[in-house]
């Protein structure tokens, strides 16, 4: 089970409210977690991500165990303690703007 | 009973406003999409109770919303806007060329009989439409692949598509326009187009009488001579009587013809309406005045309409979709300012009261006539 935080704007979005809890197939990579969490609420496709490139958006960010993931391959694992669920796979809004 | 729904978006979410007939009395709901730029919402003119709306962030890109029920509750849509085919490449500022991508839409525009169909114009310059409600998108791509297409360069806001339309005498044509390419015309229904510029005169572009490249802040038509389109330029006011075939310049006496939006009383197709701002360096009110300028003769003899707005050290903007006219006998006229307020006034512009005064900045005002 893959514990993920979306910002406030992306859980209005998705209509959430605190962690989502993903079931993810296979290795639990960046990629693979998003694939999950699109899958489960689709109105977050292209929110993080580009739908067509599967690029980051700019200015969007990935968090987990105290590490910046936002620029690792999307396919590298993601750390045990987010596989195992003691940590959360964190998405965040950058700090940018006003 | 009869009376007005006003549609804003604004820098920080919508809201959506409603009046009986008598246009005093408001009830407001919002903001919806909190924290989202809404650059537009529009009702179908087909169902009353269908809304959409362009919900945008650079953190998280582009959502459309739609409501089936006049705004009470929205429905976020899945559908993703992608280009149709290679994407090309346009102009930047310093004329280099690079690739178009999509940022935003800008601008909503329901299909005049069929609820479930909208088009979507975009940031850059791309023409989409839903047929299922805005649940999917695809491009009409001979816009974009207009052979001038690669000559377009962005005005200072982007390289928007920002006016859509329909024509409701003939099916098949529809107008759009651009910042800053130009305004274009289809009379196969987005299967093909060609530039409708001719008469327009822009100082500070390589040609000023070039084919596109014009800066066209606003086009609006009355649905009864839909041959006669009045346009908002960068500068200049300007007038067809010929969809398109030939521009004429309108401005008359108006204390400057730069501005932003421009629209048209609904029962006289010769009376206009525009909001003057000082210059394109100083997107303020004249002498700190806020005043919308009406012609009653078709353009060039203007009149300031200044009760009830303000008539010293106003410093707003009104821009290019935040101006709006209802359709009720004794015709409503609204806009929106980038400080906030929301100006309505039930005597077609003789006087006027705030909706409200401390909204985030205006992006957009619609108005729909409800009976």
């Amino acid at each position: 089970m893959i514990r993920v935080v979306l910002p406030p704007h992306l859980r209005n979005l998705a209509q959430v409210k605190g962690e989502v809890e993903l079931d993810v197939h296979g290795e639990a990579t960046p990629q693979s977690v998003l694939d999950a969490l699109e899958t489960r609420y689709p109105v977050l496709r292209g929110t993080i991500r580009d739908q067509t490139t599967r690029e980051r958006r700019a200015l969007v960010r990935f968090f987990a165990c105290e590490q910046d993931l936002s620029l690792d391959p999307p396919d590298r694992p993601l750390p045990d303690e987010v596989v195992t669920g003691k940590e959360p796979f964190l998405i965040i809004g950058a700090m940018a703007g006003g | 009973m009869s009376g007005v729904r006003v549609l804003v978006g604004t820098h920080k979410g919508a809201f959506v406003m409603t009046s009986d007939a008598k246009r005093k009395q408001w009830d407001i709901s919002g903001p919806h999409f909190t924290g989202w730029e809404v650059y537009h919402v529009k009702g179908s003119p087909a169902d009353p109770n269908r809304l959409y709306a362009s919900q945008n962030t650079s953190w998280f890109g582009q959502v459309i919303q739609r409501s089936n029920d006049g705004g009470k509750t929205w429905q976020a849509m899945e559908g993703k806007f992608a280009y149709d085919g290679e994407p090309g490449t346009h102009k930047w500022y310093d004329g280099s060329s690079r690739p178009f991508a999509f940022t935003r839409i800008w601008h909503l525009e329901p299909s005049l009989t069929d609820p479930d169909t909208v088009y979507a114009g975009a940031e850059d310059a791309a023409l989409f439409r839903s047929t299922d409600g805005g649940q999917t998108w695809g491009e009409l791509p001979a816009l974009r692949q207009h052979s001038t297409a690669a000559d377009w360069a962005p005005g200072a806001g982007g390289m928007c598509l920002h006016t859509i339309i329909l024509d409701p005498k003939h099916k098949d044509r529809m107008f759009v326009a651009i910042s800053a390419a130009g305004a274009f015309r289809s009379d196969d229904a987005g299967k093909s187009w060609r530039p409708i510029n001719q008469g327009l005169r822009s100082e500070g572009i390589p040609d000023p009488n070039a084919e596109v490249g014009h800066c066209v802040h606003r086009i609006a038509m009355n649905p009864s001579r839909p041959d006669t389109l009045f346009m908002q330029k960068h500068w200049d006011v300007m007038r067809t009587d010929d969809a398109g075939d030939s521009w004429r310049e309108v401005s008359g006496n108006l204390p400057s013809d730069f501005g932003f939006p421009i629209d048209i009383h609904p029962h006289e197709p010769e009376t206009i309406y525009v909001v003057p701002i000082k210059s394109d360096s100083e997107h303020v009110p004249p002498d700190g005045k806020l005043r919308v300028y009406r012609s009653r003769s078709g353009g060039n003899e203007w009149e300031a309409l200044t009760n009830g707005l303000p008539q010293s050290n106003c410093y707003v903007n009104i821009l290019r979709d935040a101006m709006a006219v209802d359709a009720l006998d004794a015709p409503g006229s609204y806009f929106g300012t980038t400080g906030g307020q929301v100006y309505a006034s039930a005597d077609a512009g003789d006087s006027w009261n705030p909706i409200v005064r401390d909204l985030p900045a205006v992006l957009s005002v619609e108005v729909q006539t409800l009976t």
